[in-house]
């Protein structure tokens, strides 16, 4: 977490970026291997994410790019190195059918935005997110998606779950 | 009219009732953190310039030590120093401890009706005992150690029955992989699945952990089974402080039901790379392998170390292949000496280690190379789970892990 980009934490209103596409039940195993589970450094892991599944991953991904996945994004493992590591790659939102839930609220709470939405789209199409109208565009088409529930647009909005827990405690 | 995990999340935030979909933030009885986890939590949770809530603490080191390398030494340092900084009591340190969920049930934390959280996706493990049981994050688990509390969405539950008689070398094992291969890897996605069935309450302890640890891979939030004398017996003069039983009404509402015939069931392999992709034992007899691992938190218990013991007893693994053995804990090690278990093993010609989740994720000790073929009573066949991306692991109980090690290739162990 001492990486700049981690500590801010407020979702943008829109982003634009290409798009890296994946398929369905895309494991942390995949996003980073374990054998690199020895640093929690953002950038350090982003150099191996998706290191076996998409060689060369690392090098290509420009700051801003957006993955776009089937369902179950992010199944297995509990690692935060996960989010991290995306992050740590400059990602900038994960859009996919369905996620899996620890992967969600990992995001949430380290600031990686995602969206849960079913996208058509191809390596290398420009796709926009507007979060404060919940649509999704890319190749002309528009898809809509439901607005977080308040309490986690105030979690994020009050700076993720670390800012959020020190207001706690000071009360 | 709630189910079990309704009934803990409203009774540990403070509410009458709550409702799938609702966000509650709720008091959590444990928080429990591993070598990995640990030291991105330990970072997050300095900026609170706060004291933990050490009782609730339990800090167990298991991934990478004994210390894999000089980064993971490192990791392993900074929870040594976070225990000796906060004065934390609830650690155990290498050669006294063992695999995180199988210590958090030995150690008496977990007890029916409690809310458990870990930075460890298989803490839905504790299920087995009747606890709502669920992996978060690190910053998450920081979060826990400074306030004690968490927010949750409170899941839906499914229902899935199984009665019948169970076959022969069907183990717990073999009945959720079944599952699995029926719902898929998403079949379960934040839900929290119940398991009920004249099956599932004859199945000792020990497969019931197996169960609830692999709901996750279903996408599960949580795996319950609802907690009887088997548990009660066990938790006698072992768990910490008291606890109260949890079940569902008996008109409590399910997002969807399973039921299941055991005699359907048979000795179950998952193939690579998704644990949905289920095949019985005795349909891959031709797949060769290079090792076999009996161990992990799925399937690394006194019974199962006892039943792949009596399998070996008397016979020689393979030569073309190598198996390791390692018993989840310190006391299921001491148990398998004493009961003559290790000496089986080593007759055969396995390699035991103590415990370490090392081989399970791929760590160390038991990394695949490209193209070798594992045989494991782990929980996860993913890509490169086990070690190169071109390795593969398929996933059994201890019976047929055991038997194809003796065969040099995945082996139902009825065959024998
Ligand atoms: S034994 Fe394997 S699955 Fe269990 S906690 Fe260790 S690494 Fe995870």
């Amino acid at each position: 977490m001492n990486c700049d980009r981690c500590k801010k934490m407020k979702i943008q209103k829109k982003i634009r970026g290409r798009v890296w596409k994946f398929g369905d039940d895309v494991d942390t195993d995949q996003i980073i291997p374990a054998q690199y589970l020895v640093t929690g450094d953002p950038k350090e892991l982003g150099e191996h994410a998706f290191e076996n599944v998409r060689p060369g991953f690392a090098r290509k991904v420009r700051k801003g790019d957006v993955i776009v996945a089937g369902k179950n994004f992010g199944c297995g493992s509990s690692r935060e190195h996960a989010p991290r590591a995306l992050i740590g790659t400059g990602i900038s939102c994960v859009i996919a059918k369905s996620f899996a839930r620890i992967f969600y609220r990992n995001s949430i709470n380290i600031g990686l935005p995602v969206v849960e939405c079913d996208v058509e789209a191809e390596d290398g199409d420009e796709v926009e997110v507007d979060f404060e109208k919940g649509i999704v565009e890319v190749n002309g088409k528009r898809y809509s998606f439901p607005s977080l529930p308040s309490f986690l647009l105030n979690l994020i909005n009050s700076g993720g779950l670390v800012s959020y827990v020190k207001k706690q405690l000071k009360k | 009219m709630p189910t079990i995990s309704e009934k803990i999340l409203a009774e540990k935030s403070g509410k009458k009732r709550v409702e799938p979909g609702e966000i509650i933030e709720a008091r959590v009885d444990y928080v429990m953190l591993n070598d990995v986890t640990g030291l991105p939590a330990f970072e997050v949770f300095e900026k609170f310039q706060t004291e933990p809530l050490k009782n609730r603490v339990v800090l167990i080191p298991d991934h990478y030590v004994p210390n894999k390398d000089i980064a993971s030494a490192k990791q392993a340092k900074a929870m040594r120093e976070f225990v000796r900084k906060y004065k934390i009591k609830n650690y155990f340190e290498v050669g006294r401890g063992g695999i995180c969920h199988q210590l958090m049930i030995e150690e008496g934390f977990v007890a029916p009706g409690r809310l458990i959280v870990g930075a460890d996706s298989h803490t839905c493990s504790y299920g087995a005992l009747g606890s709502f049981a669920t992996g978060i994050g690190s910053t998450e688990a920081a979060a826990v150690m400074a306030t004690g509390k968490l927010w949750f969405k409170v899941p839906e539950t499914q229902k899935f029955i199984v009665e019948g008689k169970l076959n022969r070398y069907v183990m717990g094992k073999d009945i959720i992989l079944h599952i699995i291969g029926d719902i898929g890897v998403s079949g379960s996605l934040y839900k929290t699945m119940e398991f009920y069935g004249s099956v599932i309450s004859k199945l000792s302890l020990s497969d019931r952990i197996t169960i609830a640890n692999m709901a996750i891979e279903a996408g599960g939030k949580a795996g319950i089974i609802p907690p009887d004398g088997k548990v009660f017996d066990y938790l006698k003069g072992r768990v910490r402080g008291d606890y109260r039983e949890v079940y569902s009404d008996p008109d409590a509402i399910y997002s969807e039901k399973f039921e299941y015939n055991a005699e359907e069931i048979v000795p179950t392999v998952a193939k690579p790379p998704l644990p949905e992709n289920t095949a019985p034992a005795s349909e891959l007899g031709n797949i060769e392998i290079d090792q076999a691992y009996l161990g992990s938190c799925t399937n690394g218990r006194i019974e199962d170390l006892r039943i792949a013991a009596e399998i070996l007893k008397g016979k020689k693994i393979h030569e073309d292949v190598r198996m390791i053995v390692v018993p989840a804990s310190k006391r299921i090690f001491e148990q398998a000496v004493e009961e003559g278990l290790i000496k089986i093993f080593m007759d055969a010609d396995a390699y035991v280690s103590g415990p370490t989740c090392g081989a399970c994720l791929g760590g160390y000790m038991g990394v695949l190379a490209k193209g070798e073929v594992c045989i494991s009573s782990t929980n996860r066949n993913f890509i490169g789970r086990m070690g190169h991306k071109d390795s593969r692991v398929y996933l059994a109980n201890p019976a047929v892990v055991a038997a194809s090690a003796i065969k040099g290739r995945i082996t139902d162990p009825n065959e024998l």
